[in-house]
């Protein structure tokens, strides 16, 4: 994996004025804001404010009625996911999506899968070039294993892993896309104090080691405002607030409507 | 036999006499990577010319810090190499223990792991002013910290061999410059009272220590031995680092400290150190996860265990049994023990050794029965380890064996057990006063420990010397004994027991988490945390009747028998090396509990039922917290003591 350093660059995606709804249901109405290369960007906002579903725009999931993204200076729509990962765009899920009976090495090799280029056929027979393919691949693997500090549960089938783990064996498996933009739904739900600062340095140290481009969608107010280079507030599918934690932090609108009764700390 | 006097010289003859050998072998990316002798030569010297190049002096003392890792291996003897002397601290140490032994060791120089521990040095840097530079092995995080003192291990080792290009005979010389008297380590215990101490032991003392078990357990340069033990610790000096010298074998370091198990059973050592409590641990879950197997598997398991635990320590000792037996248990070798030995990597383990606690017979028993020939030792920092071993065939697990070879023991007219011998420590350093009352003039070396020699000749350990106390009433009470009783069962963890200058003996018990998780699982009882566990009803009442089958144990004691528990109760948290309760070693610091949990005592001791308690506990990360509780207070039954039908011995 490359090492690059943490200098806050262009823009890597850009979303203009996102409008989508279902049926009577307007998710989201005339969003804009942009993800710089190299930052950690959180998405923050009461819940249906519209957070995960900007996600599946992101990631090409939803079509958006109307707005246009461009991703890497190219305007794109209608996308689907597959070929959103093969643009560089990984993502992990509020709800864990892993294959519960496979281990976790296998769950994290199946994130190398669109880096494959030999077809099933060799990979059955296992010889030759597709042995060799499979040997490097492992490699990222097992160097993405220790990056995390899971080796100890390399063999686990990922159903018998606490959450916690396997919050971070999904975000393993996103890491072996190496992707350019990494979103993150909810990394640190459901996860105590201990498992939350694992949580926060590895995405940090993902961030600065692999100069990875971060989106996150997060609850948790301190960890927002800890680890995010810029902020944007969502509320009712509409765009709240948009800046620096300390901008967002004072902005009176978001905490009325997000953190409800007026706060001296914003960190509840 | 060798004519090296110090670590540089052996390594430097290992290099030429098995040079091809292992050395050393650490699991890195998922696959083993193999050191051999002349490699492991190569970058000790690399890396004592680096040293040298960083300004580092003959008797400069060098912290090593981190999980067992090859390179801060080689740190050890590239610091002997130079006439320094290594410092290895318990990596688990919070930054103000490290500041202690930082500063009082007077080092100038650090070898550590990874960006945790030099966060810690860095942490502490201001008040330990005299420490100078830092090496890291694994450069993880630490890109941007930029400091100039911060040095990478491998670009050390770099400019290491420039300075050997430039001066091609000073790693020669500065090897040749050592001597068997030198210092080769320093060693802090972590001491149940006040602050660790550094206790000094040269080449002499490790070298031969090391080498005299050697030639009495047969080890050889094909021996394996997983090194997962805290480097500080003197057992993992003598065993990963001594003997791996003397005898040439193989060290292997695990992945990290979670893929110990796993990297046990890839490994499949020869040689195989623990202390009771893991051995303890691997019993329970063999034995938790056959509850969970399936019956006839379960079945199979327990006939063959019975007969294992007839037969199996007599097989191993070299008795007569008889053929029926001896056929069954090989039946038994290939159904169950065999399977059973290769799922937890043990099927290769000729030596196995345990000390540091008494450990329950159940225990030893369940290990001998496999065949795997579990050994009691006795020893300390102070002795480099060895003052009693058992010999083959001689393994009782109430005593510790018989002196070991060069080593003279006797028991003091107070109870304790004093010791004399070539791995007696030089003195604890800059404490004359404490070096002077351990070791007396004649070169006795106080252990603290009360003991007596059975029959056989075999030393039986008690508990700790001062420790030893009385009732009111005159009663003999040994807390030790009474805890470690207490302790032998699964569901408790660990105890600690008062009486000295009181009525009666009251205790304060852990659960173990993982034995009562598993039996509140089977018997549907939900609970968040151990605190709720511990103060469940049922769970209280399993430990009111392991209470009472101690009393019924020590009613047969004549001398003992008066100490029976009284009065107890489970603790709401468990007991933790963190905030002060236990040492490093994870031994009760009893009088340090007596005073956090005052109050608690005060309870047993009076007639309440019920006490509330509020107890400042440190997290791992280190931030504070409070936990609170109301505790329950248990009576339990005593039994009338046995009378004393033959005088005690």
């Amino acid at each position: 994996m490359t090492q690059q350093a943490r200098v806050i660059g262009d823009t890597l995606l850009k979303v203009e004025s996102i409008s989508l709804g279902f049926g009577g249901v307007q998710a989201l109405s005339n969003i804009s804001f942009d993800i710089k290369k190299h930052e950690i960007r959180a998405i923050i906002g009461p819940n249906g404010a519209g957070k995960t579903s900007m996600l599946n725009v992101i990631n090409g999931f939803y079509h958006p009625q109307e707005g246009a993204i461009t991703f890497k200076g190219e305007v794109r729509r209608a996308m689907r996911p597959h070929e959103a990962a093969k643009q560089g765009i990984a993502r992990t899920f509020q709800n864990v999506a892993l294959f519960k009976g496979m281990s976790t090495l296998d769950n994290i090799m199946t994130g190398r899968n669109l880096r494959m280029s030999k077809n099933i056929f060799w990979q059955m027979l296992y010889l030759g070039p597709a042995r060799r393919e499979e040997m490097e691949h492992r490699q990222r693997v097992e160097e993405i294993i220790d990056f995390l500090e899971i080796q100890a549960i390399r063999r686990t089938p990922v159903g018998r892993l606490p959450y916690g783990l396997q919050k971070r064996v999904e975000l393993a498996r996103a890491l072996a896309m190496e992707p350019e933009l990494l979103l993150l739904d909810e990394p640190m739900a459901g996860m105590n104090v201990e498992e939350k600062e694992d949580m926060c340095r590895f995405i940090l140290d993902v961030n600065e080691q692999f100069g990875t481009t971060i989106a996150l969608i997060e609850h948790d107010m301190g960890v927002v405002m800890d680890i995010s280079d810029r902020v944007v507030v969502l509320d009712y599918g509409r765009k709240l607030a948009d800046g620096t934690p300390d901008e967002v932090r004072g902005n009176q609108d978001v905490i009325d409507a997000y953190l409800g009764v007026p706060h001296d700390e914003g960190d509840g | 036999m060798s004519g090296a006097d110090t670590f540089p010289k052996l390594l430097l003859e290992n290099a030429t006499r098995i040079g091809g050998h292992p050395a050393n072998r650490e699991k890195d990316l998922g696959i083993w990577q193999t050191w051999n002798w002349s490699q492991v030569a190569d970058e000790v010297r690399a890396l004592a010319c680096g040293l040298a190049a960083l300004g580092f002096k003959r008797g400069d003392k060098l912290i090593i810090v981190g999980d067992n890792r090859p390179q801060l291996y080689w740190g050890m003897t590239a610091a002997q190499a130079i006439g320094g002397i290594p410092v290895p601290v318990y990596q688990d140490s919070v930054a103000k223990e490290m500041a202690f032994v930082v500063d009082h060791a007077e080092a100038r120089f650090a070898l550590v792991e990874d960006q945790e521990q030099v966060d810690k040095l860095l942490e502490i840097r201001e008040t330990v002013p005299r420490l100078e530079q830092i090496i890291y092995n694994d450069p993880r995080g630490l890109r941007n910290y930029g400091q100039d003192f911060l040095n990478s291990y491998k670009a050390i080792q770099e400019k290491g061999r420039e300075y050997d290009r430039a001066n091609p005979d000073f790693y020669e010389k500065s090897v040749a410059g050592g001597k068997g008297a030198d210092t080769s380590v320093m060693l802090y215990t972590s001491g149940t009272t006040g602050n660790p101490k550094g206790v000094v032991l040269t080449h002499e003392n490790v070298m031969r220590t090391a080498r005299n078990n050697q030639i009495m357990e047969n080890l050889t340069a094909d021996d394996e031995i997983l090194a997962y033990l805290p480097m500080a610790w003197v057992g993992d000096h003598i065993f990963s680092f001594g003997q791996n010298h003397t005898a040439g074998f193989c060290v292997n370091c695990p992945e990290s400290g979670a893929t110990v198990m796993q990297d046990l059973r890839d490994i499949g050592p020869t040689y195989f150190f623990a202390p009771p409590r893991i051995f303890e641990n691997i019993l329970t879950s063999v034995m938790v996860r056959m509850e969970d197997a399936a019956p006839i598997k379960r079945r199979l398991f327990h006939y063959f265990m019975d007969l294992a635990q007839r037969v199996g320590p007599r097989i191993l000792d070299g008795k007569p049994v008889a053929a029926g037996d001896r056929l069954l248990y090989a039946l038994g070798s290939i159904l169950v023990y065999g399977p059973l030995k290769n799922t937890l990597g043990f099927s290769r383990i000729r030596l196995a050794y345990t000390a540091g606690e008494a450990i329950g017979p159940d225990i030893f028993d369940f290990f001998r029965a496999l065949g795997i020939n579990l050994k009691q030792l006795y020893g300390m920092t102070e002795a480099s380890v060895f003052i009693t071993v058992q010999p083959d065939g001689q393994v009782d697990p109430e005593t510790v064996g018989v002196p070991a070879p060069e080593v003279e023991v006797k028991i003091a007219d107070n109870g304790e057990v004093l010791f004399r011998g070539p791995g007696s420590f030089q003195e604890y350093f800059k404490a004359a006063e404490a070096t002077a009352e351990t070791k007396d003039a004649e070169g006795w070396v106080h252990t603290g420990d009360a003991g007596l020699f059975n029959e056989l000749g075999h030393l039986k350990i008690i508990d700790r010397a001062k420790d030893v106390g009385k009732l009111n009433d005159g009663t003999l009470v040994a807390p030790k004994y009474i805890e470690n009783k207490l302790k032998f069962f699964p569901n408790i963890k660990e105890a600690v027991a008062f009486g000295n200058g009181r009525d009666y003996v009251a205790a304060f018990v852990n659960i173990d988490l993982v034995a009562m998780g598993n039996w509140a699982e089977r018997h549907n009882i939900a609970y968040a945390s151990y605190q709720e566990l511990a103060a469940h009803p049922d769970v209280l009442e399993i430990a009111r009747q392991h209470v009472e089958q101690v009393n019924q144990d020590l009613a047969q004691d004549p001398n003992l028998g008066g100490s029976q528990i009284k009065r107890f109760l489970i603790l709401h948290k468990e007991l933790d090396a963190d905030d002060g309760e236990l040492t490093r070693t994870r031994k009760v610091r009893r009088n340090f509990i007596a005073e956090r949990y005052a109050e608690l005592i005060e309870a047993l001791y009076s007639g309440q039922e019920e006490c509330h308690v509020e107890t400042e506990v440190t997290f791992e990360d280190g931030r504070k917290g409070v936990i609170a509780a109301d505790l329950k207070i248990v009576n339990a039954e005593i039994f009338p003591v046995a009378a004393e039908l033959k005088k005690a011995s």
